[in-house]
């Protein structure tokens, strides 16, 4: 393996990893923030445990987002330097933007939040979890911006000089079609992996029928927030299949491994088979779905991997297109299937637990647990598919990957971090599982009454 | 002024605002061992404890939000100097990457030591602390001497060296004043932010490091200034050495807010003269000078760089007003008193 192929893994194992804590921040924090707003409406004592429980799990898993962060502000210079040079004049913009006007908001605010209990006044200190909530979601739009820029760039011209890109208008990358049906997508995603960890924890505890009433409301809450959250995730990512048909015409065919333009075209839900074009040897197929997908008519046409080929030769000049098709193919149905199981559990739990309900089954809370891990896992198949889909690309239609790399940054170098990188985020995955698995099962602290003002009470500082 | 110009002020201030506030919590990260020793205690680590615990929870509701300042400058670098961007951390890759593990490992810790109740556990984080402080408290003033000083940039901008070019005995003495200015801007911050024992004995360590620390950054100053030294940075860097001075003075009479505006005044004016000396490059060659990185070379489109004028100059005053109000907000003094003992086998910890 050379420094390319080195670096390749090396963003791809620190961004899967960084994105597995990060739409759990975003969920969690709008939910804590709810569930701090419950207490504060109503005072009912019940509430303010639930908003310390879950939000202990919460800055657990906060300090591992953002610390895996700082490695994605700086590893676009490190590994990617003939990249950065090409793209910053465009694509630094949204990431000083980024830092500006979202880091500081939820950094600042959530150390409010963690040291200010007592010391603010009550509304004032619910004021700071919803201003860092809302800091984590402004983060989600400005890289959602500059990533969507690599995936369709807009609002740029190409310097005859020098060759690089340069901005000429802010609002269209800001406002990019690709940003606009990406940011529902990740954020519902981000909504339905808050949801599904707490109904997913509280089915824990409701099983040993521990803290009933808190863990029930905890629970039904998760579930409807996961079920909207699920439909939005369907909506945008219909309406984003759409987009990114006619952005990135070969996606969609490698998605599906379609070679052939087909009209009519079906989505299979599973092959045995190469996927290499030759035959397969069975498939499971939904008639129409692929070009309902794909053009929002049953019977649309959708373009085959080797006319995009042929067409993408003549325009950009001879050389392969075609992304690994196994793994875009793949994960394209992976993260469809796990997300929609995960709106449907979250939908089954929701008829189940109906008007007082509590089912005791060992199956029901089994699901509930594996609904935590789906969409987790939904989200990392999605970036692998929009990412690896996009090859050979870094920039569409513009940068190849193979030369955006640092030239003056040696394999040497590449194994070192790539080696350092993997291992401490591995024995952080440790800890970090363990403390976050500790906290779940240790359920909240006893508490009675409501805490006054500058009275002392048990908090999340260090 | 050219958009140019304004953007190479304001990457300045950012770098300013990094140095001055995680300054002092990479100091406090430093001190851990040296104010809360294990050894000194005779209660079973009890006082200790408790002593580290105030020490940290002095930085806690700031700590991260000081480190995004490192993180806006390293995004703003990338909007309005991109060349610049992509050469630094391409060419001090190794460097860039132990800082950036220690500054993981470092967080982590703050976050997770007080969360379980293992007096093993506590240690092992207690180390991440302070070596996850010390390193780049160390590192940051090797990277910022090598760019004064200039590295070997080749007519593509690409970093020619090796890491060995980065460890000359100029750039190990600007590590060795920033880490030095950082341990006593966290002492200061110590003194003025806690009560009691932690308080007594920041001032009392205060007193023996005036002279040596005095002694380094002075040595760099008249180093960076006789090598690159320009009238203007004379300025800065005589007026560097004063707030220093004046800064230590006061510590010694116990003044302990006007040490802290000093430490900070000090910071503030060595990132001005570096930034000052440098001018109008932003990384040198020391191949050749038709090679160096300059703000003109380096930079964005005037239409990037205005565009985030409008973006900073919105939003920064907004920042600094929400930043400026946690630090009133936590003006209090931290005693032992309020760092009531960890609830054992709970999980909740302390009240404050």
């Amino acid at each position: 393996m050379n420094a390319l192929d080195l670096s390749r893994w090396q963003f791809g194992i620190t961004t899967v990893y960084h994105f597995i804590f990060v739409p759990l921040t975003i969920g969690l924090s709008v939910l804590v923030a709810g569930m701090q707003t419950a207490w504060h409406r109503t005072r009912n004592p019940l509430y303010l445990r639930m908003t310390t429980f879950f939000g202990k799990l919460f800055l657990i898993n906060f300090a591992m987002g953002v610390l895996t962060g700082i490695v994605q502000e700086f590893q676009f210079g490190m590994n990617w330097s003939d990249y950065s040079r090409f793209v910053g004049d465009v694509f630094g913009a949204p990431l000083a933007m980024e830092g500006l006007l979202a880091f500081f908001l939820e950094s600042t605010f959530l150390g409010l939040w963690i040291f200010g209990w007592g010391r603010l006044s009550p509304r004032l200190h619910l004021a700071t979890i919803w201003l860092a909530a809302f800091g984590t979601i402004m983060s989600a739009y400005f890289i959602l911006a500059a990533n969507s820029w690599m995936q369709h760039p807009v609002g740029y011209r190409l310097d005859p000089e020098t060759g690089r890109a340069e901005l000429t208008s802010i609002w269209e990358v800001l406002t990019n079609p690709t940003t606009l049906v990406t940011f529902p997508h990740v954020i519902f995603g981000a909504f339905l992996t808050g949801g599904m960890f707490v109904a997913g924890v509280s089915a824990w505890h409701l099983a040993r029928r521990r803290d009933v009433p808190l863990f029930r409301r905890a629970m039904r809450a998760g579930l409807v927030f996961s079920l909207v959250a699920a439909l939005g995730v369907t909506v945008s990512g219909d309406v984003q299949a759409r987009v990114m048909t006619e952005q990135q015409p070969m996606k969609m065919a490698a998605a599906e491994a379609l070679y052939e333009t087909t009209s009519h075209a079906s989505f299979s839900l599973l092959t045995i088979g190469s996927l290499d074009g030759g035959e397969e040897l069975w498939s499971l197929r939904v008639p129409h779905v692929l070009s309902f997908m794909a053009t929002g008519a049953p019977d649309g046409t959708v373009e085959g991997v080797n006319d995009v080929q042929r067409a993408y030769e003549e325009r950009y000049g001879p050389g392969g297109y075609t992304p690994v098709i196994p793994i875009t193919y793949w994960t394209f149905r992976l993260m469809i299937g796990m997300g929609l199981l995960a709106g449907l559990l979250a939908a089954a739990g929701l008829w189940l637990t109906r008007r007082g309900r509590l089912p005791g089954g060992p199956w029901f809370h089994r699901a509930a647990l594996a609904g935590v891990a789906l969409p987790f896992l939904a989200n990392t198949m999605g970036w692998i598919f929009t990412e690896m889909g996009r090859q050979p690309w870094v920039v569409m239609g513009l940068m190849r990957t193979r030369d955006g790399v640092s030239p003056d940054v040696g394999t040497a170098e590449v194994v070192t971090s790539l080696t350092v990188f993997t291992v401490l985020y591995a024995a952080l995955a440790v800890v970090a599982g363990a403390l976050m698995a500790r906290y779940a099962r240790q359920g909240p602290p006893p508490q009675d009454r409501t805490p006054g003002a500058d009275e002392p009470m048990p908090v999340f500082s260090y | 002024m050219e958009p140019t110009t304004v953007w190479f002020t304001l990457i300045a201030v950012l770098w300013t605002g990094y140095f001055v506030l995680e300054g002092f919590d990479f100091g406090v990260g430093v001190l851990l061992p040296v104010l809360a020793p294990r050894r000194r205690a005779l209660d079973g680590g009890g006082t200790t404890e408790v002593d580290r615990r105030l020490m940290i929870n002095s930085i806690g509701p700031v700590w991260d939000g000081n480190e995004v300042w490192l993180l806006v400058a390293g995004g703003a670098t990338f909007a309005a100097f991109p060349e610049w961007y992509a050469t630094l951390f391409s060419g001090f890759y190794l460097p860039l990457l132990v800082i950036l593990l220690a500054l993981i490992v470092r967080g982590v810790a703050f976050e997770y030591r007080g969360k379980v109740d293992s007096a093993r556990w506590r240690r092992n984080w207690d180390r991440a602390i302070f070596w996850g402080s010390l390193i780049p408290a160390f590192l940051w003033g090797v990277a910022f001497a090598n760019i004064v000083r200039g590295v070997p940039l080749d007519a593509e901008h690409h970093y020619t060296g090796t890491l060995f070019t980065l460890l000359n005995p100029y750039a190990l003495l600007g590590g060795l004043t920033t880490l030095a200015v950082f341990t006593l801007h966290g002492a200061v911050f110590l003194a003025l932010k806690t009560d009691g024992e932690i308080r007594w004995r920041a001032r009392g360590l205060l007193t023996r490091l005036c002279a040596p620390v005095a002694v380094v950054a002075a040595g760099f100053l008249a180093f960076t200034q006789i090598e690159h030294g320009r009238p203007m940075t004379w300025v800065t860097a005589g007026a560097a050495a004063a707030a220093l001075l004046g800064g230590l003075a006061a510590a010694l009479r116990g003044r302990e807010g006007w040490a802290f505006t000093g430490t900070a005044v000090a910071i503030a004016l060595t990132v001005a003269t570096l930034f000052g000396d440098l001018w109008p490059n932003v990384m040198p060659s020391s191949t050749a000078d038709a090679f160096s990185l300059t703000v003109h070379n380096a930079a964005s489109t005037d239409y990037t760089l205005k565009v985030m004028t409008w973006v900073a100059v919105l939003f920064t005053p907004v920042v600094l007003v929400y930043q400026g109000w946690t630090y009133w907000v936590f003006r209090r003094r931290l005693t032992r008193e309020i760092i009531a003992p960890v609830e054992t086998g709970s999980g909740a910890e302390a009240a404050r």
